[in-house]
């Protein structure tokens, strides 16, 4: 395709739930928006993810935007066009050494300060809420919030919906080089992206590139932002006999399980396989496979009868101090950046709808999270993406 | 736990013709060789051991009986360690390979693995294909060859190529009843491939005493024809067929046959999972029967150590899958240093030269079988094409419209594929309906991306018994 010299008002570079959810805003806003995504929309982290929308599993300092995350979840009109299969179930965190039990008691109460709305319980009560549980776990926290949407659905829902508010979207589309034409004195006049020979230039940018961040502020900008990788995996067994009702995980947040409306049981915790941003995750490892699964079947003995279909791996961005970054490229007028959203499918739209207000010229409902404190001195140059796999 | 297990020069998938010469011929040059596969015993599919008696004298006498048993006695003097009743689940390009079996999971390692697959049996859908009473032509052989057993009561036998005359005679021999014989291909076709039959004379003679048996049973032949649908409540009642143009369209003519069974089979695609997991790269040949690796010299491919032998590498028939095997138990024994260059020539030389002529008939055979695109046009929109997940031609046509343009897309939007067959079943009619919604090649619509577990696994297998303590922990991310 020969390049017509299309102007935009904002090019978003990044086709996730945030890079999506940016792009919906600004053109329900009135702007004419670019959505360029190297792959398909939400093929990545945002559409391989386990699912999980529960509130009591997110870091204490991020409770009050998972609470306004999950409240866009559960109206996905306005934002999302369709449902996604929002399905508030309630969830349990279970402990089973005293130790466990001491780290859970400290972090849901540090959570429940934070507004999210979760109890400890005993035994006998948690299973009373999910039947299937094993005796095993001392101690319980409840949290009624919590639930999961079908994250698989997550692109097509989206791609109808951005045609709907008029977002160009171009998919299979690689972002080769990021340019300023207007670099010197005329400052200001935006950013082309180019893809092939292919280019779109937009007043503004938005890099919304997932774990691929590093690399592109890295080509791009010059800047050493070092983003951690993690290669997550995830199982999926066939359909079953309902046998899970609530979302399931444990204290050291190795586990979360829960069964979708189909009878498919996901189960996923972060337990490690093989990849790097340039490949994605490539390998899984087997070991891993076996660890996550003991530690399932550990809370719902019920699950040893379920047949495994399926393993596979998302590749997760987060930086050192495990924080999200929405707002500023430092030292680059008019391009932002939203990504490394620990729990970034609940928390995502949310940080979607703030870097758009911002964007927008309003004040933010809640604060950013300032990408210059993750950018390291250019002489800190060894900076490279790494991933931590489980050592058996 | 760790995934450290045996060690062998050679790990084989697959005791079929291809992968039990692989591991007899790496055993020949010194190495150790560990041989993987998931039935009982060693002859893949078409030299499967009998688990009965046959009373019958021409089953007791047939060819690949007495093949196989030729083979299974070789495979047991060569060394080879044997791992059957071992499913693979997973194999890393590092060649470290993941299996589980009746006494839980085992791990091994290899310095060279031959992938000796075999094939997935392929049928077109079309409706009624789910009712109970509807089976493979592939399905069909294992239940006379291994059991014995006749499948239903009066069979209709369908589809194209050798193994529609080789199961209607089966049946007939076993005592069964043949309603009728469809056969999508025309007798002048059947003979435009005489010149490569006749460079097998045996496989020739074996077809005539099909063909005569047949006969002698009265059996109606309709040749050009197909099975447009399958009818019934709960289990098959009739069939209706029609007779179809050169693309294999159907066209208005129709005669509808009372039956209780429907054995129908579009021939074979190659069983490409493994080799794609682990990351050889394919691509789409369909004269060889769909997605194929790509091959380098002697079977080995761009992954260093692996190798691909037999019909999973493209369908060329019991012959050339046992002389490619041979090959590649040759070539891997080479690579790891254990025949030098003028031993493995004179080894080699007289397999390459061979494999050549068997290829030639094979593929001639092969080209007769590749189905042609009027089937899946023709197909009707409430067919079920996958039938774990019940997604009809309609919902892919709706979901190519939507923007699904390969068949990974596709599984997201329908879940086509996404159930306990992982895909296996429908891969082939998902693949040329997204390429027909998209008017897109069938390389564009793609295959499915493979994942682990090779084969759906039940959890207790893999988890065994364990205590608490022994699942490995690691320091949680910041609360």
């Amino acid at each position: 395709m020969s390049a017509p010299d299309e102007n935009f008002d904002t090019v978003v570079v990044g086709g996730g739930v945030m890079g999506a959810t940016v792009a919906v805003r600004l053109a329900n806003a009135g702007q004419k928006v670019a959505l360029l995504e190297r792959g398909g929309l939400c093929m990545q982290a945002s559409g391989v993810n386990a699912g999980t929308l529960s509130i009591q599993i997110k870091r204490a300092a991020l409770i009050p935007y998972a609470m306004k995350g999950w409240e866009l979840w559960r109206n996905p009109h306005e934002w999302l066009g369709a449902d996604a299969g929002f399905n508030q179930v309630g969830g349990l965190t279970l402990a089973f050494t005293e130790d466990e039990a001491e780290m859970l008691t400290e972090r849901m109460e540090a959570r429940r300060q934070n507004g999210a709305p979760v109890e400890m319980i005993g035994l006998n009560r948690a299973r009373e809420i999910e039947p299937g549980l094993s005796d095993k776990p001392l101690l319980a926290s409840w949290c009624p919030m919590d639930g999961y949407a079908n994250s698989y659905q997550l692109g097509d829902v989206f791609r109808a919906k951005l045609r709907e508010v008029g977002v160009a979207v171009h998919e299979q589309t690689p972002v080769d080089r990021i340019v300023r034409p207007g670099s010197g004195p005329s400052r200001g006049n935006g950013y082309t992206a180019w893809s092939g020979d292919r280019h779109f230039t937009g007043k503004r940018l938005v890099l919304a590139g997932g774990v691929w961040l590093q690399e592109l502020l890295w080509r791009d900008f010059g800047l050493h932002l070092p983003i951690n990788c993690r290669v997550n995996q995830v199982s999926v067994t066939e359909r079953m006999p309902p046998i899970v009702n609530t979302v399931l995980g444990i204290a050291t947040s190795l586990l979360t399980l829960k069964q979708s409306r189909n009878g498919t049981i996901l189960i996923g915790g972060g337990w490690q396989g093989k990849g790097d941003p340039e490949r994605g995750g490539y390998e899984i490892l087997p070991e891993n496979l076996v660890g996550n699964l003991r530690l399932a079947t550990y809370v719902v003995p019920a699950l040893r009868e379920a047949r495994i279909v399926r393993t596979w791996l998302g590749v997760e961005g987060n930086t050192a101090d495990v924080m999200p970054l929405v707002g500023d490229v430092p030292g680059a007028p008019d391009a932002y950046i939203i990504g490394c959203v620990r729990g970034g499918y609940t928390i995502g739209p949310y940080m979607g709808k703030l870097l758009a207000q911002y964007i927008l010229g309003q004040e933010p409902e809640m604060p950013l999270f300032d990408p210059a404190r993750a950018v390291m001195a250019e002489t800190d140059t060894t900076a490279q993406a790494t991933h931590d796999t489980l050592s058996a | 736990m760790s995934a450290e297990g045996q060690n062998f020069d050679v790990a084989v998938l697959g005791a079929g013709p291809a992968g039990a010469e692989a591991a007899i011929a790496a055993r020949e040059a010194g190495l150790t060789v560990t041989l993987i596969d998931e039935q009982s015993r060693a002859g893949g599919q078409i030299w499967r051991a009998p688990f009965f008696q046959p009373e019958q004298e021409e089953i007791r006498k047939s060819p690949d009986l007495a093949d196989g048993e030729r083979m299974r006695e070789r495979l047991a003097n060569s060394g080879a360690k044997t791992l059957f009743g071992h499913r693979l689940w997973f194999a890393a390009p590092s060649l470290s390979l993941s299996t589980v079996a009746a006494d839980g999971p085992h791990w091994m390692s290899a310095r060279a693995f031959v992938i000796a697959a075999g094939t997935t049996e392929r049928i077109v859908p079309m409706p009624g294909v789910t009712l109970p009473g509807v089976v493979g032509l592939a399905a069909t052989t294992i239940l006379l060859k291994a059991h014995g057993v006749i499948p239903g009561g009066r069979v209709l036998v369908a589809g194209v190529g050798p193994l529609v005359y080789s199961v209607a005679a089966g049946i007939c021999q076993a005592g069964g009843s043949v309603a009728a014989v469809v056969d999508l291909s025309r007798p002048s076709e059947w003979l435009a491939h005489l010149p490569a039959l006749a460079g097998r004379p045996d496989l020739l003679w074996r077809g005539l005493k099909w063909a005569f048996a047949l006969k002698t049973a009265g059996v109606p032949m309709r040749f050009g024809h197909t099975v447009t649908a399958i009818e019934g409540d709960t289990r098959v009642k009739s069939a209706r067929i029609a007779r179809v143009d050169a693309s294999w369209q159907p066209l208005e003519q129709i005669e509808q046959i009372d039956v209780s069974c429907v054995s129908i089979g579009h021939g074979l695609t190659p069983a490409t999972e493994t080799a794609r997991l682990i990351g050889v790269p394919h691509s789409f040949q369909a004269a060889l029967g769909g997605f194929v690796p790509e091959l380098h010299a002697d079977r080995a491919t761009a992954l260093p150590g692996v190798y691909i032998a037999g019909d999973c590498a493209g369908i060329s028939g019991a012959a050339a899958a046992q002389l490619s095997g041979r090959l590649a138990g040759i070539r891997a024994a080479f690579d790891l240093g254990a025949l030098d260059a003028v031993e493995f020539e004179r080894r080699a030389g007289p397999v390459r030269a061979a494999l050549k002529r068997a290829d030639r008939f094979g593929q001639a055979i092969s080209s007769l079988m590749t189905v042609r695109p009027g089937l899946a046009q023709a197909m009707p929109r409430e067919t079920v094409v996958c039938r774990c997940e019940d997604v009809t031609r309609a919902e892919i046509d709706r979901a190519v419209l939507a923007g699904a343009c390969d068949v990974n897309q596709l599984k997201s939007t329908t879940r086509c594929g996404m159930g306990p067959c992982q895909g296996r079943i429908c891969s082939e009619a998902a693949g040329d309906l997204v390429a027909i919604a998209s008017s897109r090649t069938r390389t564009c619509a793609g295959q499915w991306t493979a994942r682990a577990p090779l084969r759906p696994l039940t959890v207790s297998e893999l988890v065994g018994a364990y205590e608490y303590d022994d699942i490995p922990k690691i320091t949680p991310l910041p609360g």
